[in-house]
């Protein structure tokens, strides 16, 4: 499937989700009314800072932790309200890959048996037929047919990730929720597993949640982007439109922060004041006014509504219209003499 | 070159070609059971005075490890086998820290040579309040009262722009942010002006927002406090933004070294080149109608130090890899002024 047959059909809605924890005598909302939307045949990124809550997205989706409220509409049934029997049936179409390669496949079993499991598990094949898959798999991902008896303390952390990624596919799942998948690998094999994801997005028309810290892998990986900030949606919209054209005071921050790999240029830099504030008290009206450079008094008292500002395009901001100038947007750079 | 604004706090030598920090030679080795890891093997570093010297390398690639040799902080089944680490001491000396004996150490860490770490809640004492440590480590190099010891640690606080310094002297740190803390760390280390400061992955446990903050507020410190930084991180985003020189480590060997610019611009060594071409680049991964062009990757993984390949530990991931280089390890060329490789194919790169 190529950029241009790429859908505009939703498979996943997810709409106002609340996550709230106990912490103590305290509550904290980890996730304050969140709403997107995920194409079918698309990579849609999910970007923020630690707190940002973009973990528990992900993680509410897939009811690994249970959400407190909204909905998660895949192809109009809601996840969220699904039993455990149906639950079970779900899984064979939405899959998890896990950000730690090393905590997340069972020390004890050979790579067949934990790729057989999610077939097993979902009556795919049986003897020499699902032989025959674990060993395709396997080298769709990229590892030889006959690393099937090996354990994967066997195996380098890039590997490993890999047979993550086979089993996730090993259920042919219409959707995957990748969490961090790469942040735990050497900047030489990072390339290897987004070239991965990649080629499955493209040949096997697979969608994705990717959900990551790092601006430059989701700009270079994903079609669409989500910016939280402190549990909120500040941002949303196609990646050109998110990278090209930022229109939330935070996403143009954070675009401006990551480092450039290039000492003759640099982005002209918005820096931040302060830190994150804490969940457990977040500021009232817009979350990000205490470090917003644009802040005005009216911030404080409305929470921003979300407006669209394009196809596609959302933002969350009271001063989208009239940003100050000085608010650098992505592309910005100045060379350094 | 940069003009400094303020005055530095330590003399700047007229040459700027003085040099705060020579490694030469210098060999690591673990050993664990009956094998021996080589994790530092013939490594050689130059950090310039008043200047930052990025260390650059993957996981193994024995960045901390060489970092831990100069502040002599290894582990008990490590050792230095060989090599020297000359540093020029504040009183004019000059020390070989490879053999100086603990009495030294102790004088010269902390003192002249302060280190920083990537987790801050784990090098900081949760007992003790975030005063109390600067002040013990202040009254530990010089003698000074308590009150003279407790002001200068507020002015610290101040210089590493915490608000409201008086108060937060009396926090602990769990009560902070990671970027605070990683600031405390900062301030702390910095409290008995060393010549040198050596950072390990400093900001890699942070968010991007704060990365940015603590990166500028140390590229104002050492233009303020003219001290020299040997930085080790594994994001070359963050090195072309702090360095000066970079030195590229792979397996346990600095594979090249050169400044900032001519790295960036001809890398000399395949690996350098292969990491550079790693990161996404979105003007570079995009052909005209917008599709993405798949990147380049480095093929298979970092080799471990204790089964190194003969002859050169790159030569089963690069692209260039003649008979040679599996024979024969490549020495250190110098290709220009400032500018070395380790690689037989240096000119085909």
């Amino acid at each position: 499937m190529s950029a241009t047959d790429r859908t505009n059909e939703t498979l996943l809605s997810v709409r106002n989700l609340v996550k709230t924890f106990h912490i103590g005598k305290g509550l904290v909302q980890a996730i304050a009314g969140v709403s997107f939307d995920v194409r079918r045949g698309r990579t849609t990124g999910i970007v923020g800072e630690s707190g940002s809550g973009k973990t528990t997205i992900g993680r509410c989706i897939m009811r690994l932790v249970e959400p407190s409220g909204g909905e998660a509409l895949f192809e109009g049934e809601d996840l969220f309200q699904a039993s455990n029997k149906r639950l079970r049936d779900l899984r064979k179409r939405l899959q998890f890959i896990f950000q730690d390669p090393y905590s997340s496949l069972n020390p004890k079993m050979k790579v067949a048996d934990i790729i057989g499991e999610a077939i097993d598990t979902h009556r795919i094949a049986k003897g020499g037929a699902r032989r025959q898959m674990i060993g395709d798999l396997l080298e769709r991902v990229g590892l030889d047919r006959d690393h099937d008896r090996r354990f994967p303390h066997e195996f380098s952390g890039g590997q490993r990730q890999r047979i993550g990624i086979a089993r996730a596919l090993a259920v042919q799942p219409d959707l995957i929720v990748a969490d961090e998948p790469i942040s735990a690998l050497d900047v030489s094999v990072q390339a290897q597993i987004l070239n991965l994801f990649q080629s499955l997005q493209t040949e096997l028309g697979l969608t994705v949640v990717f959900i990551s810290h790092d601006l430059t892998v989701v700009e270079y990986l994903c079609d669409d982007v989500v910016v939280l900030y402190l549990g909120r949606v500040m941002e949303s919209g196609r990646a050109e439109d998110i990278y090209g054209n930022p229109r939330h005071p935070y996403t143009r921050a954070l675009l401006s922060s990551s480092p450039l790999p290039d000492p003759e240029r640099r982005r002209e830099r918005i820096v931040l004041k302060g830190d994150i504030p804490s969940p457990l008290a977040p500021p009232s009206g817009c979350v990000f006014r205490t470090r917003c450079p644009a802040a005005i008094d009216a911030c404080a008292k409305t929470v921003p509504p979300i407006e669209e500002v394009g196809e596609h395009h959302t933002v969350a901001c009271i001063r989208h219209q009239d940003l100050p100038a000085w608010l650098p947007a992505q592309n910005q750079t100045k060379e350094i003499a | 070159m940069t003009q400094m604004n303020a005055e530095p706090m330590n003399p700047v030598p007229a040459s700027s070609d003085a040099v705060t920090l020579k490694v030469t030679g210098l060999r690591t080795h673990f050993r664990i059971g009956s094998t021996i890891a080589k994790a530092v093997d013939d490594v050689d570093l130059t950090v310039r005075q008043g200047k930052t010297l990025a260390v650059v390398g993957e996981s193994g690639s024995g960045k901390s490890v060489t970092s831990l040799s100069i502040m002599r902080l290894l582990a008990p089944s490590a050792r230095i086998i060989d090599g020297t680490m000359t540093f020029k001491r504040r009183d004019g000396s000059v020390v070989d820290l490879a053999r100086a004996n603990n009495r030294v150490m102790r004088k010269i860490r902390g003192g002249e040579i302060a280190m920083i770490f990537q987790e801050p809640m784990t090098s900081l004492n949760p007992l003790y309040t975030v005063g109390d440590q600067i002040i013990e480590m202040i009254r530990l190099h010089e003698t000074i009262s308590r009150a003279d010891a407790r002001s200068r640690a507020r002015r610290m606080l101040e210089l590493v722009e915490i608000a409201s310094p008086e108060q937060r002297l009396d926090d602990y740190p769990h009560s902070m942010s990671g970027g605070m803390r990683q600031r405390v760390m900062i301030a702390l280390a910095l409290a008995c002006d060393p010549f040198l400061l050596i950072a390990d992955e400093p900001t890699t446990a942070l968010d991007v927002t704060i990365q940015a903050q603590i990166l500028e507020l140390l590229r104002r410190l050492q233009h303020e406090m003219g001290m020299s930084i040997l930085f080790v991180t594994h994001n070359l985003g963050v090195v072309a933004e702090i360095a000066d020189d970079v030195a590229v480590m792979y397996a346990g060997k600095v594979v090249e070294q050169a400044p900032v610019r001519s790295l960036f611009k001809m890398p000399r060594h395949p690996y350098t080149k292969g990491l550079i071409a790693c990161i996404p680049d979105p003007a570079r991964d995009r052909d005209e109608t917008g599709r993405r062009r798949p990147l380049s990757p480095i093929p298979g993984s970092v080799p471990s130090v204790t089964n190194l390949p003969r002859g050169c530990a790159y030569a089963d991931r690069c692209p260039l890899t003649v008979d040679k280089c599996r024979v024969e390890s490549p020495p250190l060329i110098a290709v220009e002024t400032l500018h070395s490789t380790r690689c037989w194919r240096h000119e085909d790169v």
